[in-house]
């Protein structure tokens, strides 16, 4: 393999982890850019979404459907999982959060720790602490020369692409999105023109969720297992992500979900073994305390001058 | 039309509104005056529903809306431009004129008053696609007014419109404003600038320290002595 191709090979490898990132990212992001609230529990959203997909997995290949159709199988697996996840993001939010919607910001904070341990000890009660394991369904790739490019990655390169140019076009365009950066932007005046505060963070919360299950999946199959502490981890680099992009813009989330992961590719792909996959998550933390000293409102952070 | 009775609002501890009572009959201009921290703001924050009052009653067509959340009042008819405008900073002109009309569906009326404010205010139609946060202070007033008036209030409160305004806008805006009475919406004006306040409004209140100290027309304010004194630097 000669060095173009190991950077080719590193950097598609980076843009999979990446684009996992970006999806988690955007619910970090979205749900501050509303509320201003880290929800430290959104990576146990994405790690319950990766067991609704091992679970429906089991019962769709259970039928056979994952014989027959393996399109339609993850299909339905994707949806079950989004819906699922919604309707944790939806709750937490009703049953946590909102009743702290008044309090010192510290409140939801320390809240949203608690409804991540809570979260974490409950799925390590009723699926057990044991790694489980996603059957391996695509299996196989694209080799160019010595570059591998396996169908799982640009299966989720794929559906994550996807995902973000939907959102964009829904945030961008349509009468909720519209609103949702109105609230974003003037709670306080949001209100006066008629829109339901509490409506929009809801649907923040659910559309967030719905993008962490999605990622949820994709991960597990990428790297077969799943358990109940994944979200953690995968949690604080997503934040990472989106306090890297500038926390709160959108853009900015999927921007530092890819650059992190492509950050991550390549310092566990150049620093030589055995260290370098170990030091990846110290590269990745590196970053995220270089951004809030230098440069806390990120890379694309918002920093329009408002009139008076 | 509007009817406030004997109401309370409160700022955590602080006692803002001490008892408020006032009215506003259909097709008038009637105008709050006031210094700083009068209260001026909170009362109309208090009748759009964003300050829970605690006591006392807010009507409107006869229907108490005081318990009502924001959205239902708007829905209602009555839109307000609030202190320092609001604009959204990151949306277009234009994108701050569909929120204006967030809780409307009929699209052809829409279109209708949003050709209607762009004829009150030609400036609008060519910034339409510019953010809002680029705009100068006097357009973002015109922007403010005309988003309240997407939502086709039956009563606009205005809060300050003057504020921060270069003296020839200010006479623009209250042309506007005037022209928008004639057309049958009627208005609620809090104002610092009392001298213009009351040559345009038919009725004015006058408010301290969260009460109403003084009510009469307009025309009478701007003789009483009391009041020349006080808000019109004589």
């Amino acid at each position: 393999m000669s060095f173009l191709e190991y950077i080719i090979q590193q950097l598609i490898n980076g843009l999979t982890i990446g684009a996992v990132y970006a999806l988690i990212a955007l619910g970090y992001t979205m749900v501050y850019g509303i509320i201003e609230l880290i929800n430290f529990a959104h990576g146990e959203i994405y790690m319950i979404g990766a067991y609704i997909g091992i679970i429906t997995l089991g019962v769709l290949s259970a039928q056979g459907l994952t014989q027959s159709s393996l399109a339609l199988a993850m299909g339905i697996v994707l949806v079950v999982s989004m819906v699922y996840c919604a309707a944790y993001g939806f709750t937490m939010e009703r049953i946590a959060y909102r009743p702290l919607r008044q309090a010192p910001r510290l409140s939801p904070l320390i809240t949203a720790l608690g409804m991540s341990i809570f979260l974490q000890n409950y799925v390590m009660l009723t699926q057990g602490a044991r790694d489980k394991f996603f059957p391996p369904l695509f299996t196989g790739g694209i080799n160019i020369d010595e570059v591998r490019i396996s169908y799982i990655q640009v299966f989720i390169m794929g559906i994550s692409v996807l995902l973000m140019i939907a959102l964009q076009l829904f945030i961008k365009n349509t009468r909720l999105g519209k609103a949702m950066r109105a609230t974003a932007q003037d709670k306080k005046m949001a209100s006066l023109v008629g829109i339901n505060i509490d409506r929009v963070i809801s649907i923040t919360f659910i559309i967030g969720s719905s993008l962490a299950a999605v990622a949820g999946i994709m991960v597990g199959m990428y790297y077969g297992l799943v358990n109940f502490y994944i979200g953690y981890v995968a949690g604080l680099k997503a934040f990472t992500a989106a306090v890297l992009g500038g926390i709160g813009n959108i853009a900015g989330a999927m921007l530092g979900g890819f650059l992190l992961g492509l950050l991550e590719a390549f310092a566990a792909g150049f620093i030589p073994p055995p260290h370098g996959a170990q030091y990846k998550d110290v590269f990745a933390f590196t970053i995220l305390v270089l951004v809030l000293i230098f440069r806390p409102s990120g890379l694309l952070g918002e920093q329009v001058a408002e009139k008076i | 039309m509007l009817r406030l009775h004997n109401v309370h609002t409160f700022y955590g501890h602080i006692h803002a509104l001490k008892g408020v009572s006032l009215e506003v009959n259909q097709g008038e201009i009637v105008c709050l005056i006031g210094g700083n921290g009068a209260g001026k703001s909170t009362t109309l924050m208090s009748i759009c529903g964003i300050n829970k009052i605690r006591q006392g009653i807010i009507e409107f067509n006869g229907e108490p809306i005081m318990n009502k959340p924001p959205d239902q009042i708007v829905a209602m008819g009555i839109s307000q431009v609030p202190e320092g405008r609001r604009i959204f900073p990151r949306l277009t002109v234009l994108e701050n004129l569909e929120m204006g009309a967030f809780l409307r569906r009929d699209k052809a009326k829409i279109r209708e008053d949003l050709d209607h404010v762009f004829s009150l205010f030609p400036i609008l139609r060519e910034r339409q696609k510019q953010a809002g946060g680029t705009l100068s202070g006097g357009e973002q007033q015109m922007l403010a007014i005309a988003r309240a008036l997407m939502a086709r209030p039956k009563l606009l409160l205005l809060d300050e419109p003057s504020l921060g305004l270069a003296p020839m806008i200010v006479e623009q805006i209250f042309k506007i404003i005037k022209e928008i009475n004639e057309e049958g919406t009627t208005i609620f004006l809090v104002e610092q600038n009392a001298h213009m306040a009351l040559n345009l409004a038919q009725k004015g209140y006058v408010m301290e320290t969260g009460q109403i100290v003084m009510q009469d027309d307009a025309k009478a304010l701007l003789r009483d002595k009391r009041v020349r004194e006080a808000y019109l630097g004589e």
